[in-house]
């Protein structure tokens, strides 16, 4: 550790004010706080006494979405043997799947990070770590057999039209992950949904054994069946799907493994856990009205069945709960995170369009966020302005 | 004739005073006839010479108009001209016009022209509101022709047509950009030629 804070501290001069490096200032500072504690302290004005800044912030949410990962990890080799018919030998479908994932976090890191870099130092401000979620959430939301040129395209998309041109991490209208797979989703249908995608190598048909499908629970039921099987004909039970065991995106599978996640974000403060209720709640009461009318199969499937499927859990408790694109008020997230559950179960059932609706309804409802809380924001001051007028008069 | 003053007629509105990416005006059109580059080439002709004769008809007739009637003979002014248009594009080029379906017509209803008949032919001579009617229907061209250029080539991977990716990129693996084809992206092309143009000319940029 000495010998690194030498190092740092020997080529430091270059990059301070009139060295060499200076154009490069930001990107120093970067590395040298993500090495070490900076040494800078507030001179003046509020102190908050406390470790939580956003680094910390963000490597919580980071390690909230390890369970979702090694999961991700284990389903992508777990679906590929089944599709192949290969022996379920546990190493070799972590290395399957390690190797399937690996490449996509590396594209996503180099990309982002590299357009994050650049804009910071020609609009000479900081480095700072928003991307390090992002570029874990990205990732977790892709089939796994999506190319890594397209995904290195809707990274750069989404840090430069979903963040960038607004100003930059925290200044974001839309989630950034979720610009990068809206986008995908638009551009490049084929690779995007269907039934190929979620497993590897089905898509140019590497040894898949006859007859496998690997449609999704989503797309199934969206052909109107309620029994939902795997790719090998084998019936899923609800203890399946709530595991992950089922294709799917990366990290979206496991509903357990989520719920992990969301408990260390809960018990830390960092995630809200008025949104993910609300967002639960909004989801509820949209299917158990979808239930009363049920004129379709779909539409019959039990509401609670909706949770365990498709990007729900997901969505619900990484990506509705971002701080900067959520609603802020106590009010505005329950009318924020209602809307995304009924809208998000809605596009599923009604929609033959998307097969799953989730990340349409986060990206109109981060839309209309700022509005939800001006209009919190402007019943709150008319109300207490009554009350002050009453008791004057 | 071309003194100074007259030939900033004509350039203005290209760059500094463009009706798309300055005043935001006939957004609609530009969203809609872009995929390819020949019908929004096509739709830039039209339109100046929608633009520019109708601007020199009206400042002819600028000192007989009344004044509560002028917007009604304005646009009759205009529909005559865009049928002459729409018949003419029927006759010799019939699937352009068939691609550019209702948007010859809605030409008609084109804010820009309306606004330059409004702002500046009804108060100046004929050969100033010539140049000025070409020069903002110009502007309002060259955006059309630069976001198709760029939603045709990454859209369908071709130019005026010509397919200019080679076969050997899409055995790569190279698919052409399908959100290309749909009109969100030719705002986001539009937003990205505003933020290029104000990053260029920093007068533009507003104080807030």
């Amino acid at each position: 550790m000495k010998f690194i804070r030498k190092q740092v501290d020997k080529i430091k001069p270059n990059f301070e004010k009139g060295g060499k490096l200076y154009f490069l200032h930001s990107f120093f500072d970067a590395v040298e706080t993500f090495l070490f504690v900076p040494n800078k302290v507030t001179q003046k004005g509020a102190h908050i006494r406390d470790a939580v800044d956003m680094k910390r912030t963000m490597i919580i949410v980071v390690m909230a979405m390890i369970p979702a990962f090694l999961f991700g990890v284990y389903n992508t080799g777990y679906q590929h043997a089944l599709a192949t018919g290969a022996a379920l030998d546990f190493w070799s479908m972590i290395g399957y799947g390690l190797i399937k994932i690996l490449p996509i976090f590396i594209v996503v890191y180099v990309v982002g990070l590299g357009i994050e870099i650049i804009f910071a130092q020609i609009r000479k401000h900081e480095v700072n770590e928003g991307f390090f979620v992002s570029g874990f959430l990205i990732p977790l939301i892709m089939p796994v057999d999506v190319p890594l040129w397209m995904v290195a395209v809707a990274t750069a998309f989404a840090v430069i039209f979903g963040k960038e041109v607004f100003g930059g991490s925290g200044m974001n209208i839309l989630n950034p992950a979720l610009t990068a797979r809206a986008f995908l989703f638009f551009a490049y249908p084929a690779f995007m949904s269907g039934d190929k995608v979620w497993i590897g190598g089905m898509l140019k048909g590497e040894g898949i054994i006859d007859g496998f499908s690997g449609a999704t629970p989503m797309a199934q039921a969206a052909e109107g069946s309620t029994q939902f099987v795997n790719g090998a004909g084998n019936a899923l039970s609800n203890w399946d799907m709530f595991l992950g065991i089922m294709p799917g995106s990366i990290g979206e599978t496991s509903t357990l493994a989520i719920l992990l996640g969301a408990v260390l974000l809960i018990a830390t403060g960092v995630g809200s856990l008025r949104i993910m209720i609300s967002v639960l709640a909004g989801g509820a009461l949209m299917g158990i009205i979808l239930n009363l009318f049920a004129i379709n199969p779909y539409m019959e499937l039990p509401w609670w069945n909706h949770f365990i499927i498709g990007g729900f859990a997901f969505g619900m408790v990484f990506m509705a709960t971002d701080p900067v694109t959520a609603s802020q008020t106590a009010k505005g997230k329950i009318i924020y995170g209602v809307l995304i559950g009924m809208l998000a179960i809605l596009f599923r059932v009604l929609n033959p369009a998307f097969p799953e609706g989730m990340m349409l309804a986060i990206l109109l409802m981060n839309v209309f966020a700022p509005l939800i809380d001006y209009y919190v924001v402007q019943g709150n001051i008319n109300k207490r302005m009554k009350r002050f007028k009453h008791a004057k008069a | 004739m071309f003194s100074r003053k007259n030939l900033k007629l004509l350039t203005d509105p290209i760059n500094k005073n463009n009706p798309i990416t300055i005043q935001v005006l006939g957004i609609c059109s530009a969203l809609a006839v872009t995929v390819k580059l020949k019908p929004a080439f096509v739709m830039a002709l039209s339109v100046v010479f929608v633009m520019a004769m109708s601007n020199v008809i009206i400042s002819l007739l600028r000192k007989t108009i009344p004044n509560r009637i002028r917007i009604i003979v304005q646009l009759v002014v205009i529909a005559a001209l865009v049928i002459i248009v729409d018949e003419i594009l029927k006759a010799y080029v019939f699937d352009i016009s068939k691609q550019l379906t209702v948007f010859v017509g809605l030409i008609i209803t084109n804010c820009i022209i309306m606004g330059r008949l409004e702002a500046f032919a009804l108060a100046n001579k004929p050969w100033p509101s010539l140049l000025d009617g070409i020069g903002n229907a110009a502007g309002y061209g060259a955006i059309l022709i630069i976001v198709a250029f760029f939603r045709e080539l990454f859209g369908s991977g071709t130019i005026w047509n010509v397919q200019v990716i080679p076969d050997s990129f899409y055995e790569l693996g190279y698919v052409n950009n399908g959100m290309f084809i749909l009109p969100p992206m030719a705002l986001i092309v539009v937003g990205v030629i505003i933020w290029v143009q104000r990053a260029k000319n920093p007068e533009l940029q507003e104080e807030n």
